[in-house]
């Protein structure tokens, strides 16, 4: 935690000593390009659905402070899942994000001894500085690192599956282009993680309790200003030896409603979640930004 | 002596025509477009050639005029001007058989207060100039690529 709390003061820093002919414009409102704000990924990061992008929550730019909200559903073949989140991007520079996600075992909750729709909860405070580039006009492609700070609310449960504990901290570098001439974006992600299923089965393991490398890449065609297509995929750790953890892919069309509102649809395949394989379902998300 | 005839042939180059505002004296070159243009025929004719460019043109410029958001940043511009040599511009770029007689990007805008949103509300105009001429998206999109990194000399510094 002591970690998170530097990486957020030195982001807050760096925000605060911007170019003062910058800090010296008054603010405004609005000014992304539809869909450049992305959405609310599963730990509440503006990106895609399953990974960070270097871009800031809200529809602002370097002259206004942005808001987003969201609520995300993911129905698989055994276990239901929503999260919840808000957002806020000061000067399209610093995001500072919350989601609490919610995992429901439904009937697997039996055969795993926890009861018939036992949920794991988590909260996830995000921190992103979008450190230089843009994701669309500039030569440079958008550049950012961010911190997740996860608390699991489960601890008792999630230390007797084997995790070592029940708080972490994920830290990650983005980096995004939108080549406007293909009409193609592309983000890629570098995680260091210790997290089971996102946290939501705890942190380490008894086969590993080390920071791992794990790799996230989106790609998107954009079809018009308002649909976006594509797909994504999130290499994942594999720290417990009770229940196998597997790689994530999902396929998505994204369409921004008007300027505030972009609803996301998406097939995604989360491989084998807490002993039960072949997860694969719908996931769902309404994004409000200003 | 060629070099110093063109030189002199530049200079002697209406730097603005009948019906419009004088502007300081600059060298004419299509250098000043700022992108190097397409080659092929193909996105002349995604953009129906000169004569699509001229009513994509004349939707973008008026629309910006009459913009709520950006209209003050055009209100004291040449309005006559601005539709030539965006013309120009445009059809240059586009490899439509035109030379550009503008300013570059860095001198046109200086000094006009535009900030980052303003250029994305440009961009919608324009998009939205596009689509009614019935440019298809990817076309627009190519189209918008080779203008978009002129942001750095439009915006305000």
């Amino acid at each position: 935690m002591k970690t998170a709390a530097l990486a957020l003061a030195t982001t807050f820093a760096f925000t605060l000593f911007a170019p003062a002919d910058a800090l010296a414009r008054p603010l405004r409102n609005g000014g992304k390009l539809l869909l450049t704000n992305g959405i609310s990924s599963l730990e509440g990061a503006s990106g895609g659905g399953l990974t960070p992008w270097a871009v800031i929550a809200g529809n602002e730019t370097s002259d206004g402070i942005g808001l987003s909200g969201h609520g995300t559903l993911v129905e698989v073949k055994d276990y239901d899942y929503q999260s919840a989140g808000v957002a806020i991007g000061i000067r399209d520079r610093l995001e500072i994000s919350y989601a609490h996600q919610n995992f429901n075992t439904n009937d697997i909750g039996v055969a795993l001894g926890l009861g018939k729709d036992y949920a794991f909860s988590q909260d996830v405070i995000g921190a992103k500085l979008r450190l230089a580039g843009d994701l669309v006009y500039d030569r440079m492609p958008a550049v950012a690192v961010g911190v997740q700070y996860k608390k699991n609310n489960n601890g008792a449960i999630v230390r007797a599956v084997g995790a070592k504990d029940d708080e972490g901290i994920d830290y990650y570098a983005s980096v995004s282009r939108l080549f406007l001439s293909r009409s193609i974006l592309l983000s890629g992600t570098v995680r260091l993680t210790k997290a089971n299923q996102l946290g939501i089965l705890g942190f380490g393991g008894d086969k590993k309790d080390d920071y791992g490398v794990q790799f996230e890449g989106s790609a998107a065609w954009q079809l018009s200003r308002r649909v976006a297509v594509g797909g994504e995929f999130r290499s994942k750790p594999d720290n417990l030896g009770i229940a196998r953890e597997d790689d994530w892919f999902d396929a998505f069309a994204a369409y921004a409603v008007n300027r505030h509102l972009t609803a996301t649809i998406a097939y995604a395949d989360l491989g084998s979640v807490a002993t039960v394989k072949g997860q694969r379902g719908l996931f769902l998300q309404l994004q409000a930004a200003f | 002596m060629s070099m110093l005839l063109s030189l002199l042939l530049a200079q002697a180059a209406p730097h603005a025509m009948p019906g419009e505002e004088a502007v300081d004296p600059y060298t004419v070159d299509d250098r000043n477009a700022g992108a190097t243009p397409f080659t092929g025929s193909g996105m002349a004719d995604a953009f129906h050639g000169q004569e699509g460019i001229r009513r994509i043109v004349a939707h973008f410029v008026e629309g910006n005029f009459a913009d709520p958001v950006i209209g003050e940043i055009f209100a004291n511009q040449d309005k006559v001007r601005l539709k030539r040599v965006l013309f120009e511009q445009f059809c240059y770029i586009l490899n439509a058989g035109c030379s550009y007689s503008g300013r570059d990007m860095a001198s046109a805008h200086k000094d006009m207060g535009i900030r980052k949103a303003d250029m994305n509300r440009l961009v919608e105009r324009l998009q939205a100039a596009m689509a009614a001429e019935g440019v298809d998206f990817q076309a627009q999109n190519r189209f918008l690529s080779k203008l978009a990194p002129m942001r750095r000399d439009v915006l305000q510094k």
